[in-house]
């Protein structure tokens, strides 16, 4: 019996997945645009764990090929072109964002480093460091985490900014915290801190993050399965426990926001995890859930573990996924 | 030692008091082709024509697994521009010696001068960008785990290098190796790439250094050594016997002296902070500070950890920035 208390213990570590407790939510019914992202020949997605579009309707895709790549295609979805190839921020990719200048952000867990890109994809701002090469070959450092510092990430998640242009980073797989910067990169204060935790203003793998126009910022707090508000102080407001496993949400722009949140079905496809998992909720901001969407399944329209939304146009929503490699746009009926 | 001490709290006030310099950063002073990016600067210089050659981290050493040993290559690449920032060409594509690229700096007859800091090598190119002498050597393969860094930094009588930083020639082209941050020594070679001698070790004593990341040689054949750590420029004659040290720099990371004997020195931030140091001092040989530009950040005229400063004219500057994977150009007023 303990033997199989461990082995319980363990598979639910490895396939963290949660069934969203709240019921009685309507279906929203959609379309999959088939073969949306045409690819020059010979060139292909990765896991495709990041997508973004800007004010063109211009979708960018990061994701970990080979070497983990930056695309950009219009908004019909022709391939354009790359952004940043061999560039020294890019090892293991984990969100693109495009902010209200339409400069492209790319969030990196392998390097630790926040890139500013201009629409035309020069650099304009670095943040975090990546760990010098000349130290040699490091292993997973055993142990606590180092206490976090102000300019440096470890595997960060996410980015985004309020309407003054502050930027907030959600820190990440072995951080624990959100950290805002002004609009220059100065530091100006942090939730969390390196320790994992469970309390309000706590987190345990913050993994996504939007911020709405009030500036209030909205936080996926994976491994405690849920969604967490701060104020544009970081100091938190509320948390949001019943849709499941708090992987990642978008926040559409306007006048009337919606929210999106994710309970991605779990990496692995564990037996029995497409039955309770993989929906997408779509909310006003006050909480109040107006429906959900989509099934796991590995051919088109199915999710394969969604990682990443782009809301800018809430009736047509652009999900990335990791086991797919791939990139759909959903196009709902106007509401 | 305290016939020093007077000298350090006269200098501290001259740091605080020097007075500010204006200055501009010329907007897209590098213009790189379309799909190539600059990584972390580790050393920008120009040569008499002023066309300018940056040695940059644009990505991390690859090693190979199912060999004999892990084997490691690649991961800096050296690019040259013309004088007016215009790319002109790749010197040295993936050659052996480039992996983590430390400094760039040319000579009085134009060669170019490559550190890298992770294949332990000085990299001679001549003015047609043909390699022609090698200082020290890439270990055959990588260790890892990562070694522990071990010994007193004095390393060996030999052109063996650990982690060096920087190089710098006197008149008669004798060459001085910065040896470095796992070595804590300078190496000097006569013009042929003799070993001469070394001097120095890790400590905080006269003639000692946390580490040596940047040096500089004036006219009189007197060595400059950044030694950051201590927070200092130690300066030796040309043999090494310690003359003196300038205590007012701060972290000292980056040096440049000029034709006319102007020497700057970078107080760099560390990497992972903006909200201190950053400033670059214009001083004179005597270790009077005469004026101070820039800060910390990541805004044009604003640095981030600065590596490298080209000063071939006196009042246009080349900084080199880790933090901030750029160059900038720099006209002080």
């Amino acid at each position: 019996m303990k033997r199989m208390t461990l082995w319980v213990a363990f598979a639910c570590g490895l396939f963290a997945q949660r069934k969203a407790t709240i019921d009685n939510v309507r279906e929203l019914p959609f379309s999959a645009v088939p073969n949306f992202l045409k690819l020059p020949p010979g060139e292909y997605l990765g896991e495709s764990v990041a997508v973004a579009t800007n004010s063109k309707g211009h979708i960018f895709v990061y994701h970990r090929s080979a070497n983990t790549r930056l695309f950009e295609f219009d908004q019909a979805g022709n391939f354009l072109k790359e952004i940043g190839s061999g560039y020294y921020g890019f090892e293991f990719s984990h969100s693109v964002r495009v902010d209200k200048d339409d400069n492209i952000w790319t969030v990196d867990e392998g390097t630790n480093m926040v890139t500013k890109f201009s629409p035309d994809g020069k650099v304009l701002m670095v943040l975090g460091h990546r760990p010098p090469a000349v130290i040699g070959v490091q292993l997973a450092p055993p142990g606590p985490n180092l206490p976090a510092q102000k300019y440096t990430f470890c595997r960060p998640t996410d980015v985004g900014w309020d309407p003054r242009g502050n930027i907030f980073i959600s820190d990440g797989y072995c951080n624990n915290r959100v950290v805002k910067y002004d609009k220059d990169g100065r530091f100006l204060a942090q939730a969390g801190s390196e320790k994992a935790g469970k309390t309000l203003g706590e987190f345990n793998l913050p993994h996504g993050l939007q911020v709405d126009a009030q500036g209030n910022v909205w936080v996926a707090d994976r491994t405690n399965s849920r969604y967490v508000v701060l104020d544009n102080n970081l100091k938190p407001l509320r948390e949001i426990t019943n849709l499941g496993v708090g992987w990642t949400m978008c926040i559409s722009p306007g006048p009337h926001q919606y929210a999106f949140f994710s309970n991605s079905n779990p990496n692995g496809n564990m037996p029995g995890t497409w039955d309770t998992t993989g929906e997408i909720y779509k909310a006003e901001l006050d909480g109040t859930v107006l429906g959900k969407f989509g099934h796991p399944a590995k051919m088109p329209p199915g999710f394969q573990v969604v990682h990443m939304m782009d809301c800018r146009n809430p009736n047509e929503i652009i999900v990335g996924e990791i086991e797919s490699w791939r990139v759909q746009k959903l196009v709902f009926k106007a509401q | 030692m305290k016939y020093l001490i007077p000298a350090i709290l006269a200098l501290t006030a001259t740091a605080q008091d020097a007075p500010e310099i204006k200055f501009d950063s010329v907007p897209n002073a590098l213009q790189l082709p379309a799909g190539l990016y600059l990584g972390e600067v580790g050393g920008v210089a120009t040569n008499s024509r002023g066309e300018i050659f940056v040695y940059t981290r644009t990505g991390h050493p690859t090693i190979t697994i199912g060999s004999a040993r892990p084997f490691a290559h690649g991961g800096s690449r050296l690019f040259e521009f013309d004088a007016n920032g215009k790319y002109v060409r790749e010197i040295g594509k993936d050659t052996y010696g480039f992996m983590y690229a430390a400094q760039v700096r040319v000579d009085p007859a134009d060669n170019i001068w490559v550190v890298d800091e992770m294949t332990n090598m000085v990299i001679k190119f001549d003015a047609q960008r043909r390699v022609s002498m090698l200082l020290g050597r890439k270990e055959e393969s990588v260790r890892v785990p990562a070694r522990a860094p071990t010994g007193n930094g004095a390393g060996q009588p030999t052109d063996l290098f650990d982690r060096p930083a920087d190089v710098a020639w006197d008149a008669a082209g004798n060459i001085f190796v910065a040896d470095g941050l796992g070595n804590a020594r300078i190496a000097k070679f006569d013009k042929d790439g003799k070993f001469v001698k070394s001097w120095g070790k890790r400590g905080s004593g006269p003639g000692e250094f946390a580490n040596v990341r940047s040096i500089a040689v004036d006219a009189q054949g007197n060595v400059y050594a950044a030694d950051g750590g201590n927070r200092r420029v130690q300066v030796f004659d040309n043999n090494g016997e310690f003359k003196t040290a300038f205590t007012n720099v701060g972290n000292a990371q980056a040096l440049c002296l000029t034709k006319g004997q102007v020497l700057y020195v970078s107080n760099s931030n560390p990497p992972d902070d903006i909200d201190r140091d950053g400033e670059i001092y214009k001083m004179k040989l005597d270790g009077t500070i005469t004026g101070k530009f820039g800060r910390a950040g990541k805004l044009p005229k604003e640095f981030g950890t600065v590596n490298a400063i080209a000063c071939r004219g006196e009042n246009t500057l080349y900084v080199g920035e880790v933090g901030n994977l750029r160059v900038q150009k720099l006209v002080l007023h």
